[in-house]
């Protein structure tokens, strides 16, 4: 596989939200505004980058028994990591956050990633698949979060569209993540299958 | 097996401690300016500060009384509820010396999105209901202001009881908290320790602001 | 004015409903509500697990970090505690019990990645409930997991005899069928 194709295949191919279906939670907790998801997204790639990286390095040394708990060591310090700097210098987009920011530790995708790819491959290689996987969960996350936002509150990355109250609010509450997430899925499908 | 999983997690821990060590100064600084901005967000212009810690049914609530020079400016109260739809709310209540609300500015809460938050917009009913109003001249229910729903004559968030009720039992803590600092007494409501801690804040904002100028 | 464990309970099963309101733990939430014996089996073992994450976390937190001054270790200690319990939980079982862990065995290993393990246990300390609550409010989530997964099953087996069109089979249709199921659950909001 080239290095290209490491990063495209995260995008498409292997997208975790629409393809793999994984990290559900913060992929409907945090969507009620494009920022947010994309906010998410990005914190979820810094640490899927780091810890898929720093696990390349350790593969070796790590006996396989305690594979699993090293893994969610490694990965729980980078979030940890993550928190206190957004704490320190995104305050207000830490706070909108909420929990789902310690929650990326058991975000599958991450543990999923390290299992699968970094755990087997050079560090450069996963990098390149933190970046790839990152970049297609941060895309997935803005378009839902867009979606959401200019059907429910009608603003787009927080400006207003003039259409706030037309707009079912609906889409901003839980039962819209569902739907949203669950016709922009059928969309994907319908796309990929062309 | 155990050694290497041990010394991960060693390593792993000093790499987040030394990250905090860094991180513990901007986390304050940022926590401090949301502060300072909250304060001139609800007071009018203000020169320093004395803090009053006090203890409202058994939650702390913290008064910002500011003044230029001698003369009193107002009081903001950092107050907060554990009613409100996903627990905490926090508020900062800005007060005339004579008890008239100037603004409430939200710090922090987790309600429903497009329903209980609306308490953070401006001109929100909750906030309309007592800006510019001495609540003692409210319509109170046993002393304290209520949502219509209650018998009060504070106008709720549309389909958010909850949130707003929360509201409201916050500012009432504010209420209380900023008579009891203005009269020299105790909490109304408290029957056992009540802790009054005084500090006064040596700090002058709009001092500082004209250093940075220079 | 303290919170009323009977609010506690209500709002965490029906109005703040861990799946569908919070959005936590939706992956065991799509991947085991297939059948409703199976959901069963995973609310039992998440209720015990989350019990006793409450039980032991609270005082970590109260008794251990806070007074180190290390509260910022919170996620990596709760995530490692309960990796830890689940083990315990799993070898325990399988001396003392081996017809339960039969039932409950295969969920278990399931529960370390469901995040509504973890975010309970950092959301009671986040909302600064005591130790009896805390236990009143994750035992009460865990039901309101239950109820959703078990509710949803229900749904799902109905599904599965229904002729859904291609791109909406699996995965689509569930989220779509969770977001119905969503806005009944909005109803409650009115409750406590």
């Amino acid at each position: 596989m080239n290095k290209l194709q490491i990063i495209t295949s995260g995008i498409l191919k292997n997208n975790p939200t629409f393809v793999l279906v994984l990290g559900m939670c913060p992929t409907l907790g945090t969507t009620t505004s494009a920022s947010n998801g994309m906010g998410m997204g990005l914190a979820t790639m810094a640490v899927l980058i780091m810890s898929n990286l720093v696990i390349s390095l350790i593969k070796n040394l790590i006996p396989d028994k305690v594979r699993i708990p090293a893994f969610i060591v490694v990965i729980a310090s980078f979030v940890t990591i993550i928190q206190m700097l957004m704490q320190a210098f995104v305050p207000a987009l830490y706070a909108s956050l909420g929990v789902f920011i310690p929650l990326i530790v058991v975000n599958c995708i991450i543990l999923g990633r390290a299992e699968a790819f970094a755990s087997k491959n050079g560090a450069f290689d996963s990098i390149l698949d933190g970046v790839g996987i990152g970049l297609g969960f941060t895309l997935s996350l803005t378009a839902i979060g867009a979606v959401r936002e200019i059907l429910g509150s009608g603003a787009i990355f927080g400006y207003a569209l003039g259409t706030a109250d037309v707009m079912p609010l609906v889409f901003v509450l839980a039962p819209g993540g569902f739907l949203t997430l669950g016709y922009l899925m059928v969309l994907f499908n319908k796309l990929a299958k062309k | 097996m155990v050694a290497v999983l041990f010394s991960i997690t060693l390593i792993a821990s000093a790499g987040v401690g030394a990250v905090n060590m860094i991180t513990v100064e901007p986390i304050a600084a940022a926590k401090a300016a949301a502060t300072q901005q909250a304060l001139s967000e609800v007071l009018p212009a203000f020169e320093r500060t004395s803090i009053d810690e006090l203890e409202v049914d058994g939650l702390p609530i913290r008064v910002y009384t500011a003044s230029n020079g001698e003369a009193l400016a107002g009081y903001a109260v950092e107050t907060m509820t554990k009613q409100g739809f996903n627990g905490v709310v926090k508020l900062m209540v800005g007060f005339l010396p004579d008890g008239t609300v100037t603004n409430v500015n939200v710090l922090e809460q987790s309600e429903t999105p497009g329903l209980g938050t609306k308490m953070t917009e401006e001109g929100n009913p909750l906030l309309a209901s007592i800006r510019n109003r001495k609540l003692e001249e409210k319509k109170l229910v046993g002393g304290k202001l209520a949502v219509t729903k209650d018998g009060g004559d504070v106008d709720a968030l549309t389909a958010a009881t909850i949130s707003s009720r929360a509201y409201v039992d916050a500012i009432n803590r504010a209420w209380m908290a900023m008579t009891s600092v203005k009269e020299g007494t105790r909490p109304t409501d408290v029957a056992t320790g009540a802790t009054v801690q005084h500090t006064e804040q040596t700090e002058e904002p709009a001092a500082r602001e004209g250093e940075r100028d220079e | 004015m303290e919170i009323s464990y009977f609010a506690i309970i209500i709002g965490a099963i029906f109005v703040n409903n861990v799946v569908l309101a919070q959005f936590l733990g939706i992956c065991p939430f799509l991947g085991v509500s297939s059948k409703v014996e199976t959901s069963l089996g995973m609310s039992a073992a998440v209720t015990f697990v989350m019990a006793l994450t409450a039980l032991v976390c609270w005082p970590l937190q109260e008794y251990v970090l806070n007074p180190l001054g290390i509260g910022y270790m919170q996620t990596i200690v709760f995530i490692l505690v309960i990796a830890a319990l689940v083990q315990m939980v799993e070898i325990i079982l399988k001396k003392v019990s081996p017809a339960l862990y039969q039932a409950l065995g295969i969920f278990l290993p399931l529960i370390t990645t469901n995040c509504a393990v973890l975010g309970v246990a950092i959301l009671m300390i986040q909302k600064e409930f005591t130790l009896l609550q805390s236990v009143t409010y994750s035992v009460a989530t865990a039901i309101g997991f239950g109820l959703a997964l078990v509710l949803f099953a229900g749904l799902r087996e109905r599904l599965d005899f229904e002729d859904v069109p291609a791109a909406f089979k699996g995965v689509p249709i569930a989220l779509i069928t969770a977001g119905i199921l969503a806005m009944a659950f909005m109803g409650f909001s009115g409750l406590v």
